[in-house]
């Protein structure tokens, strides 16, 4: 594998095409799985008034609200559903790019306790983009009801990041989600989340690759991330990555052999 | 077991019966795509619901709800599972 490296020029401004909150202190991103939740939730804490509804693919744009907590101004995006950080439509377009992107100070991923397996694996990705997560375990009444009993503190444990168990709809759990955000976002409290080991092969390489990373500005980017995106191969992400970092001013070829 | 049944995969599967996924076909993003959706070997999926023109079809997987393309349907091999 051969890079050439780029020569370092002024910083292409990608970020501002992904609009940001200005007014706020902090920008907070709700994402997660489609009906998750994530409208509630945005309607909940914001006081807006989001459609919401029983299908998945709801939302189909990002929608900004603000809040306060502390006496700092929070902007909300409610992000449309997605089940892959690999888009597949226009809206889970959106929240990647948000998500990658859009620079929040805290993602919250919105899972659906009933079935929390499926939903997992949209947070172990987010994990690989952003320590800063906070989980929020939606529908907590609808997995009770189901039987099942979810070990909180035991997930928190295992992910390393703040789970907090939620019945949006009834708002209940929504002040403890608000604490943990402001903690998150104001960093009273640094998170070195448990990632995704790899076979030891490709973590040898992922680990070649950040050393490498290390001599170009990401913006901020995750090396392991874009470590990932390399050996992936993921074209459509590392077209976005050259544009975001100080990469989009060179060349930056990688192949084989 | 007939040779018959070894080539079986979501899109022979009957309207209501579950199937275990043993293996994907698809490569690279379409693969990491497929597996995204839930569809990891060992998962045992339902179908569900089929559109009006038959493509795409809809399955169970892990709690909820997938609409596939028959193309990419037709890339993973499952088991059926008897109930
Ligand atoms: N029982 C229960 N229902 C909930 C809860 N939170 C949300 N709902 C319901 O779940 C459905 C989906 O909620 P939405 O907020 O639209 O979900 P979403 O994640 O925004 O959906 P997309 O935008 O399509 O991805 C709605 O009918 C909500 O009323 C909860 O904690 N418990
Ligand atoms: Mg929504």
């Amino acid at each position: 594998m051969c890079f050439i490296f780029p020569t370092v020029g002024p910083k292409m401004n990608h970020r501002d095409s992904v609009p940001r909150h200005t007014a706020a202190d902090y920008t907070i991103c709700l994402a997660g799985n489609p009906n998750t939740g994530k409208s509630t939730v945005f309607n909940a804490l914001t006081g807006l008034k989001q459609h919401t509804g029983n299908w998945p693919g709801t939302t189909v744009s990002q929608t900004r609200g603000l809040y306060q907590y502390a006496g700092k101004n929070l902007a909300l995006i409610d992000l449309p559903g997605t089940y892959s950080m690999l888009p597949n439509s226009p809206e889970e377009k959106i929240a990647r790019d948000f998500i990658c992107f859009g620079r929040p100070d805290v993602v919250v991923v919105v899972v659906d306790a009933a079935c929390l397996e499926r939903n997992l694996n949209l947070v172990l990705q987010v994990l690989e983009i952003t320590p800063k997560v906070v989980v929020c375990l939606n529908l907590i009444d609808e997995a009770k009801r189901r039987g099942f009993s979810i070990d909180v503190r035991r997930l928190a444990s295992e992910l390393k990041v703040p789970v907090v168990p939620t019945a949006a709809n009834r708002g209940s759990g929504l002040d403890c989600l608000k604490k943990h955000i402001w903690n998150s976002a104001s960093k009273k409290i640094e998170a070195w989340p448990n990632l995704v080991q790899y076979p030891e092969v490709l973590e040898c390489s992922l680990q070649q690759l950040e050393v490498e990373l290390t001599r170009i500005s990401l913006n901020g980017l995750s090396k392991r991330w874009v470590a990932l995106r390399l050996l992936e191969d993921d074209k459509a992400a590392l077209t976005l990555i050259k544009h975001y970092s100080t990469l989009s001013t060179g060349r930056w070829v990688c192949n084989e052999g | 077991m007939g040779l018959g049944q070894m080539i079986y995969t979501l899109a022979d599967m009957p309207m209501g019966t579950a199937g275990m996924i043993m293996r994907l076909k698809a490569q690279s993003s379409t693969r990491r795509r497929l597996l995204d959706l839930g569809l990891v070997p060992g998962t045992v999926v339902r179908y569900v619901r089929q559109s009006p023109l038959g493509d795409p079809i809809a399955f169970d997987i892990r709690g909820a709800v997938v609409a596939l393309r028959k193309v990419d349907a037709q890339t993973v091999f499952v088991d059926p599972v008897k109930e």
